[in-house]
């Protein structure tokens, strides 16, 4: 990607002349104040006659998008790209020679265009921006086993910082209970419509999401206390949702559980447990629960991930690891900020998350943090994957989303250089073939 | 008022070792074939940057002659600017004011630095040769602040940088908005908060006008007081006022007090600048702007725009950008400015917003910020473009010494992180000067 860089100029020229040959029918983004766009970040939808609208129309328009540089992250990337979005779907993608882009169809162009970015793991939606006891709604401090706790129970699409991760391409998130209790809830995947949880919800049960080390303690006298609490607590609760799973498999009637079935769908493989964790001890015991229980894991924050390298990949296991821009203290203060890199460079499969922040900022921009890995060895090009296609495949939605590939969702995202250039905007997103804006020039 | 004053530190040190670094200097050093962006000027291509004695003598084209006995180090394809000065930092572990009361200004930051803290190094890493470190915000008032030079040293008073008189330069440092909100005594509200503060500074003019009217009469002298002798110092500007505020009404509220005491003041973090830009720059009152990466997280930075150094800048005010590092991380200190770039601000402002604008803010505009024959040879050697993510810092020069180089393995931990990058350091992390400053 910073090839294009040095054929800015040229990129320039053929937007120019893209403009000539398809004439207006961009979308005309409306001038906002910073007010406009961080004290109410409208979740207008725009659309392709330049209308804003409060809702989404009733059904998506057909348009088309052009880049000099389309990263479809199915085959190589595509000087002079095009793709036709009909009906909120990729109706034709490739390079503008042989795709048949009818006359009259509305035209956007961008400098480089990618599938949109899927954030791997947040708490957006459920962590507010005001970051008030009201709209923390990401940690229930009430009991420590809880992952009958569902996202889509407290997912809030109005907030304001789902538009604003939105403004930075970012199209799809997988979000839901935080770090901060053994077992804190259920996580879920959720497309940045910002419109409510039921209308854009992909997959309702994603991961469930536990903690281990000093995270994952509980305050005062409470269990657990400490490490090894923490793991017999994990590990009885999985041994009683086994005992419980096989009392229903034969016995029809037997009451439901909600914490021992939410648990129960991690034993059958269904869901993985998202288990954060910092220290090479602690990703030790989340390898041995999993292997134990032969549940699916994926190993989330592991700062000390580079220690353990040969045992996470004998496990198969997926990383997340923490952002780039994570703080380096407490658990983390072994963190390094070339984690993706030496994932890479090893060959762990891994995906790029935003993470869960407590104060400010209060949402990291997965985009910025796969800048700051890529400016630390990532090569863009597996940053890109991370965002996209290795993403989906984390969380099983690769079916729909990651790749622009036709018949696959319409998200996009639009900017005007290398994506992961600290002075590159994003000048447009694309969800489901609704366009939106990206708010004030920022 | 620091001008004259000997740049070099050679003048404290004791250490045999540190002598030899010292005397290392004494080489001249040209750095050649660097695209240099010196700040007070055009950028120079191909340039040469001469330093002599832990100060620039010269800077630039190709043809700018060189000592003899010279120590030639080649730069072909670097960029060479000067070191960054963060004008608002946490670094060295600092701690300020306790609990018992909101405003402590006898309490000084210099007395709660950890030298061997490795934010330190990182703050090397990330090209910042100067630094204010300031205590916290949970106070009206939580000390005085301490202006370093990212020296490698033993001792905090290594890191100090000093006034001509000899004593330690720095600020004091004063909070508005709901960091200094908690229970009696502590302000509950606003309209508390200012007039606590408004009473201490009345205190402190009564002192004043004692101390002046006892003159040189010791029978009249009023008692000694520390902390009112340091805000005296404030009314008297002489101590610049640091002041952390975010919201455009607490903004509002520092620039009536300031108005009503004549302090001098820099305004710090500024989230809702962009909505008092026209306010701040009639008051000529400079900013430090933080640069977060999304609004929110507290109240009062719910309305956080990412444009606020580039409206601020329009508007005329001189703004400068800073870490609050741990908030923002000082290896990442050049992002800070890349993103206001990005944010609409003027590519030459924003270099001079890391640099000679955060040197005005603490009075040291004469002796660091840009690279200027005569100043202190601090300066930072890039990889590439400035605001590029892909750019990386590979050495940090402070006074003519090496700080920090990349391709040191241990100068690479700090720089990246990994396993015993946070822990404390020894002091023996001092030897590039050793080998004639490479």
């Amino acid at each position: 990607m910073r090839a294009l860089l040095r054929l800015a100029p040229l990129a320039a020229a053929w937007l120019a002349a893209c403009e000539a040959l398809h004439g207006g029918g961009g979308v005309a983004t409306a001038p906002q104040t910073p007010a406009a766009s961080a004290a109410a970040p409208a979740p207008a939808v725009v659309t392709p006659t330049g209308g804003v609208g409060a809702t989404a129309p009733a059904s998506p328009p057909t348009f088309a998008v052009f880049a000099a540089e389309l990263w479809t992250m199915a085959g190589a990337p595509i000087r002079d790209g095009v793709v036709l979005v009909r009906d909120g779907k990729i109706a034709a993608v490739g390079p503008v020679a042989d795709v048949d882009v009818p006359d009259g169809t509305p035209a956007r162009r961008a400098a480089v265009v990618t599938p949109g970015l899927i954030d791997a793991h947040a708490t957006v939606g459920l962590s507010g921006v005001l970051n008030v006891p009201h709209d923390q709604d990401m940690l229930e401090r009430s009991a420590p086993v809880q992952p009958e706790l569902r996202a889509l129970d407290a997912y809030n699409a109005r907030d304001p910082l789902v538009g604003w991760l939105r403004g930075f391409g970012v199209t799809t998130a997988h979000t839901g209970h935080g770090p901060g209790a053994l077992v804190a809830g259920q996580t879920m995947v959720v497309k940045l419509h910002g419109r409510s949880a039921d209308a854009d919800v992909v997959k309702s049960l994603a991961m469930l999401a536990v903690t281990l080390g000093e995270g994952g303690r509980s305050a005062g006298n409470k269990s657990p206390g400490t490490r090894a609490k923490s793991v017999a607590m994990l590990r009885e609760h999985l041994q009683k949702a086994r005992e419980h799973a096989q009392k229903r498999a034969k016995d029809p009637n037997a009451p439901v559980d909600l914490a021992l079935d939410a648990a129960a769908k991690a034993l059958d493989r269904e869901v993985p447990l998202l288990v954060t964790a910092h220290r090479a001890l602690d990703l030790q015991s989340a390898l041995r629960v999993g292997k134990e229980f032969g549940v699916d894991v994926v190993l989330d924050g592991a700062a000390e991930a580079y220690e353990l390298l040969p045992e996470i990949q004998a496990a198969g296991c997926w990383v997340l690891p923490h952002p780039a821009m994570a703080r380096a203290s407490g658990e983390l203060k072994n963190g390094t900020m070339a984690l993706p890199k030496l994932l890479a460079t090893a060959g762990v499969p891994f995906a790029l998350q935003s993470g869960y922040e407590a104060y400010v900022p209060k949402t990291r921009v997965v985009l910025f943090e796969a800048g700051v890995a890529v400016g630390r060895g990532l090569s863009p090009e597996q940053a890109l994957r991370a965002l996209t296609v290795d993403a989906a495949r984390l969380l099983r939605i690769d079916d729909r989303v990651g790749s622009l590939v036709v018949g696959k969702d319409a998200d996009l995202a639009l900017f005007d250089g290398d994506p992961f250039e600290y002075t590159t905007h994003c000048v447009g997103t694309v969800i489901d073939g609704l366009q939106y804006g990206v708010g004030a020039p920022r | 008022m620091l001008r004259g004053f000997p740049s070099s530190f050679a003048s404290l040190l004791l250490s045999g070792l540190l002598a030899a670094v010292a005397a290392a200097q004494d080489a001249p050093l040209v750095f050649f074939g660097a695209r240099i962006e010196p700040v007070d000027g055009p950028v120079i291509e191909q340039g040469v940057l001469v330093v002599v004695g832990g100060r620039i003598v010269a800077v630039g084209p190709a043809s700018t002659p060189r000592p003899e006995g010279a120590i030639a180090i080649d730069c072909a394809g670097k960029t060479i600017v000067p070191g960054l000065v963060c004008s608002h930092s946490h670094i060295g572990s600092v701690a300020g004011a306790d609990g018992s009361g909101p405003i402590q200004p006898e309490v000084r930051a210099l007395d709660g630095i950890n030298p061997r803290d490795p934010g330190i190094q990182k703050a090397q890493a990330g090209g910042i040769t100067a630094v204010n470190i300031m205590p916290g915000s949970g106070h009206l008032l939580s000390g005085q602040t301490l202006y370093c030079k990212l020296r490698d040293v033993r001792t905090v008073e290594e890191l100090a940088i000093r006034n001509e008189d000899g004593s330690v330069a720095g600020g004091i440092k004063m909070a508005n908005g709901t960091n200094p909100q908690r229970d009696a005594p502590f302000p509950g509200t606003r309209g508390k908060a200012a007039a606590l503060m408004r009473a201490q500074l009345h205190r402190a003019r009564d002192h004043q006008q004692k101390l002046a009217a006892a003159k040189d009469d010791p029978s009249k002298t009023p008692e000694r007081n520390l902390g009112l002798e340091a805000l005296v110092e404030v009314l008297e500007k002489k101590r610049v006022v640091h002041h952390h505020t975010h919201r455009q009404d607490d903004i509002l509220t520092v620039l009536r007090l300031q108005q009503e005491f004549g302090f001098r003041c820099v305004l710090h973090h500024v989230s809702e600048g962009w909505l008092a830009a026209k306010e701040i720059a009639a008051a000529n009152v400079p900013c430090s702007v933080i640069v977060i990466d999304s609004p929110g997280g507290k109240l009062e930075a719910a309305n956080l725009s990412l444009q606020t150094g580039a409206i601020l800048d329009a508007a005329g005010v001189l703004v400068g950008f800073h870490t609050d590092d741990g908030i923002t991380d000082s290896r990442l200190f050049l992002r800070s400015a890349a993103l206001a770039v990005r944010a609409g601000m003027p590519r030459d402002k924003a270099l001079a917003a890391l640099t000679i604008a955060n040197a005005r803010m603490l009075d040291l505009q004469d002796r660091i910020g840009t690279l200027t024959v005569g100043k202190d040879a601090d300066f930072v050697v890039l990889s590439g473009d400035p605001f590029s993510v892909y750019t990386r810092v590979e050495q940090t020069w402070v006074e003519g010494n090496k700080v920090f180089d990349l391709a040191d393995p241990q100068d690479r931990l700090f720089a990246d992180g990994g396993f015993g990058a946070s822990d404390d350091q020894s002091v023996s992390l001092c030897c590039y000067g050793q080998q004639g400053g490479q």
